[in-house]
């Protein structure tokens, strides 16, 4: 059987740069096909000339086994190929029906939208996939899962048999990453195929039936997640061994550091989005915080370092109270920071890496003498730290827009991690970065807290939490509705209490035992 | 290794000029002067009469319209060298400064150009767009008239500096309220300035015809300023030129100096390019916008004074021909860096000195510079008009320097 798909020697060039070294690819009616790679290997660029968004220098695309040329989007689209993109293209104040029919509008006779004739086709295909949308909700009132359905409707609207989706799970819960997959499951039944598109190994395993490695611009090799490991399949996609099991110590937790009492923030919005929450971090410990997006880390975390009013209750560090006390108090009494938005709020991306390793200490020695700056001994840190971080740069005067996600981690690492710190609060400090990076960070985390220092980690990533926490604090609609020692927990158990469900005292111990024949195993 | 932390700013902003945009804005003025003088040769009626001739003949009368139009404006700028040699020879001295007057000229042009180009420059390196420059330089220009004639009995070195700081004073109070208004309110600095603007401009009319006016005088006009409140000017008549220039020359060393050399200046360029991570890092994100807009407004109101005290001596009502409009394009032309700025100035400075022979001279309309300074922005804005024009390669890093926020952000 001809396969639906064929890339056959793909080629692109960007000055300087081979994005796409003769890559082939083959997708199979009612596959799903994960394509592999760490942020730059490649796949973005391949699925953007499949769509039509780039035209390739070499190489041949195959619909069905008959050659087409794509030059725009429409011309994929009308080839059968559809891509939900990772940012979504929807117009928010607009309804589904709206959206889905954009650029494909049914017309009544006099130039009438026909907006029932649609809504009727979208109802359709929502009941044959299971997808379970509304056509007449408006998308801003959709959670962000039902709003990627949506995109995944707009391409069956327009009768794509071929689904490219470019990192779907990364804006997604755990809960909706599992409805997604099902959603993919029921695609291939029906007839459909997709390349999917990731870098997070779990995600691969658990639903492709294809995987197909790509590193540097180049097919590494295709494989099945049975045939492969995940540490297989890691080394395939960064080219060297790589532990993904996080190698840590037993925390040897000391005094408390950071103290919350009765915490109460609103959110910019007006509403209580930290409620009445209390509890400790020690020195030498690890606490996670975990729960779905939008559950009141965002404001706990801008609480903590001054960012944002309190509303309510007691912040201390290090035995001083810092309820709303200004960010540069907080941090002069030991605070590190890794913001969760790193491009938007931890760096100045057209400065250069000199200037981004100084940004909160640029007022003290030796870096200012008076109002002066001491541009000497700012270059010499920054030629100490790029080294001492293996930030991978041309030069120290390398404006940080032109580093790669992982490096532009590291410069924030190294930025805060090179002063006297007692706190650690890392917000999603491993969000959209590749499994070698996630590697070094995590490392680095594990490093400070060995070295007696406190750690608030907040990330939405249920493995990371699991790995690195000692302690785990999960919030839900702004509450801390348990903190658990990290071995009494299992990821069935995590995934209740982010839902909001206070689990039996049964589902507790079955969490231990299960646990611990993880261990033993 | 060793050479480079001595990478300064200013080496950097010339490696940066060095590697494209540099050769952009050069560019951009020869193709803005190329159209200036199409449009001379379209706008000239010879051309259409001897078009009917024949076209040689029209392309022929054509060329000469901007021939004349350029030689004129380049004689008008920097003078005449013909006379200059010939009244060199002849060793009389006014004869001599008469010939060298309009070179001169040019510079007593570009220097308020110099301090408002700042102002807007060092706006845009804080993230504000400041287009109050112009109501600024009216208030620069009324508290610097007030305390040059209102002081009396002072010797000239104190009393110029200290009209000159009533004139910066002045700017810096109207810079700061739209300043303070978007810290604490989040009113939009653009909507602010713009009506602080008339708010200047009929205040400095009031002040004119109520507690400022000369007695001795019917119409709208301030008393003469003491003498020992005048820049000293550095030649006898007929050349204007005083020491103005070397002061502006200053005030944009200190500006770069303030904005590449010390921690206010770390502050504020990176509350410009990122407000956000300013905050996450202890800055203090309202007081650099309060202090930037107060800095901005002062360099602008010392425009302002400087007019007064250099060359008008007096306020007298719309003396500023749009000094405050000019000094966006100013800031936008230099790319917001004080070396740009002066650069800048000055090829504005002798544009508009060159433009007024040209209009005696060649009968071609002085608008035409405005036309001209429009046509050389429109470029500087669009770079890929000139990339496309002349092929030249993408620049691959974004064009720094500009960096306004947007209408809603903080």
């Amino acid at each position: 059987m001809t396969p639906i798909l064929e890339l056959r020697g793909i080629t692109k060039r960007f000055p300087g740069v081979l994005a796409n070294d003769h890559i082939s690819l083959t997708l199979e009616k009612g596959e799903i096909h994960a394509l592999l790679g760490e942020n730059g290997a490649g796949k973005t660029t391949l699925m953007n000339i499949l769509y039509g968004l780039y035209t390739q220098d070499e190489g041949e695309i195959f619909v069905k086994g008959k050659k087409i040329d794509v030059h725009s989007p429409s011309d994929a689209i009308h080839a059968g190929v559809g891509m939900v993109h990772q940012h979504f293209m929807l117009i928010p104040v607009f309804t589904v029906t709206e959206n889905v029919m954009l650029g494909d509008e049914y017309i009544k006779p006099g130039g009438v939208l026909n907006q029932q004739k649609a809504a009727k086709k979208i109802r359709k295909i929502s009941d044959t996939y299971k997808m379970d949308v509304d056509p007449d909700a408006y998308v801003r009132d959709l959670p962000v899962g039902t709003q990627q359905r949506v995109e995944i409707i707009k391409l069956l609207f327009r009768e794509a048999d071929i689904l490219i989706m470019d990192e779907p799970t990364a804006v997604l819960t755990p809960q909706e990453v599992d409805e997604l997959f099902k959603i993919m499951q029921t695609l291939i039944k029906q007839g459909k195929s997709i390349i999917f598109i990731t870098h997070k190994l779990r995600e691969v395993i658990e639903c492709s039936d294809r995987i197909t490695v790509i590193r540097g611009g180049k097919v590494i090799g295709t494989t099945t997640p049975k045939q492969a490991s995940m540490n297989q399949l890691a080394a395939m996609m960064v080219g060297r061994e790589v532990d993904l099991k996080v190698h840590k110590k037993k925390a040897i937790p000391g005094n408390a550091v950071l103290k919350v009492n009765n915490l109460k923030v609103f959110s910019t919005a007006g509403q209580m989005a930290v409620n009445d929450i209390s509890f400790e971090v020690h020195s030498g410990e690890i606490l996670g915080v975990a729960g779905v997006q939008g559950n009141g880390q965002t404001e706990l975390v801008k609480a903590l370092t001054g960012l944002m009013p309190v509303a309510g209750g007691e912040i201390s560090i290090d035995g001083q109270d810092v309820t709303n006390s200004s960010p540069r108090k907080i941090t002069e009494i030991g605070t590190a920071h890794i913001p969760e938005d790193r491009q938007k709020d931890g760096l100045v991306l057209a400065s250069p890496i000199t200037e981004n390793l100084i940004l909160s200490t640029y007022y003290k020695k030796p870096f200012a003498k008076g109002m002066t700056l001491q541009n000497q001994n700012i270059f010499n840190n920054s030629i100490e730290l790029v080294k001492k971080f293996d930030i991978r740069t041309p030069s120290s005067n390398t404006a940080v827009s032109s580093l790669s996600g992982g490096n532009q981690q590291k410069v924030i690492v190294a930025r805060e991690f090179s002063r006297p710190i007692k706190l650690l609060i890392a917000s999603q400090p491993t969000r959209g970065l590749d499994v070698g990076s996630i590697e070094y960070i995590h490392n680095r985390v594990i490093e400070k807290r060995d070295d007696g220092c406190a750690v608030l980690l907040v990330s939405t990533e249920l493995d990371e939490i699991m790995q690195l926490s000692d302690r785990i604090a999960v919030m839900f609609r702004g509450k801390i509705l348990d903190i658990l020692n990290a071995n009494e927990v299992s990821k069935e158990l995590l995934g209740l209490l982010m839902a909001g469900v206070q689990p039996s005292d049964k589902e507790k111990k079955l969490a231990r035992t299960k646990k611990q024949e993880i261990v033993v195993t | 290794m060793s050479q480079e932390p001595k990478k300064n700013a200013f080496l950097i902003f010339l490696d940066e000029l060095s590697r494209s945009s540099f050769l952009v804005t050069l560019l951009a003025i020869f193709t803005g002067l190329l159209l200036g003088g199409l449009l001379v040769a379209v706008t000239t009626v010879d051309v259409y009469t001897a078009m009917k001739v024949s076209i040689w003949d029209g392309i022929q009368v054509a060329l000469i319209a901007m021939w004349n139009t350029f030689y004129n404006l380049f004689i008008g700028a920097v003078g005449n060298p013909a006379e200059i040699i010939a009244a060199l020879q002849g060793g009389d001295a006014l004869t001599i400064r008469r010939a060298i007057a309009p070179f001169f000229e040019s510079f007593v042009q570009t220097t308020p150009y110099i301090y408002a180009g700042l102002a807007v420059a060092l706006g845009f390196r804080v993230g504000l767009f400041n287009i109050g420059a112009e109501g600024q330089i009216f208030i620069g220009a009324a508290t610097a008239t007030w305390a040059g004639y209102a002081f009396k009995g002072l010797p000239v070195y104190i009393h110029l500096p200290l009209a000159l700081f009533f004139g910066a004073l002045g700017g810096g109070i109207w810079g700061f309220i739209p300043g303070i208004l978007k810290a604490k309110t989040g009113a939009h600095e653009v909507i602010n300035t713009m009506m602080m603007n008339y708010i200047a401009f009929l205040l400095s009319d009031w002040l004119l015809r109520a507690p400022m006016q000369d007695p001795n005088e019917y119409t709208p006009k301030s008393p003469w300023i003491l003498d020992s409140a005048k820049m000293i000017r550095l030649f006898d008549t007929p050349i204007r030129f005083h020491i103005g220039f070397f002061i502006a020359l200053l005030m944009a060393f200190l500006v770069w100096w303030l904005l590449f050399k010390t921690t206010l200046g770390f502050e504020l360029r990176t509350v410009g390019l990122n407000s956000n991570a300013a905050k996450y890092a202890g800055m203090k994100v309202t007081s650099a916008i309060v202090i930037g807009m107060s800095l901005s407004g002062a360099l602008a109101g010392m425009a302002g004074a400087n007019e007064v005290l250099g060359v008008n001596y007096r306020l007298t009502p719309g003396f500023s021909s749009g000094y405050g409009f000019d000094s966006i394009a100013l800031a936008l032309l230099g790319r917001s860096h004080p070396a740009g700025v002066v650069l800048a100035s000055l090829l504005f400075g002798f544009l508009r000195n060159g433009a007024r022979m040209m209009q005696v001279r060649a009968d071609v309309p002085i608008d035409i510079v405005s036309i001209l300074q429009a046509l050389i922005l429109a470029f500087i804005a669009a770079p890929a008009i000139i990339r496309t024009i002349y092929r030249l390669k993408e620049q691959k890093v974004e064009e720094a320097g500009i960096s306004t926020r947007g209408w809603r952000s903080e």
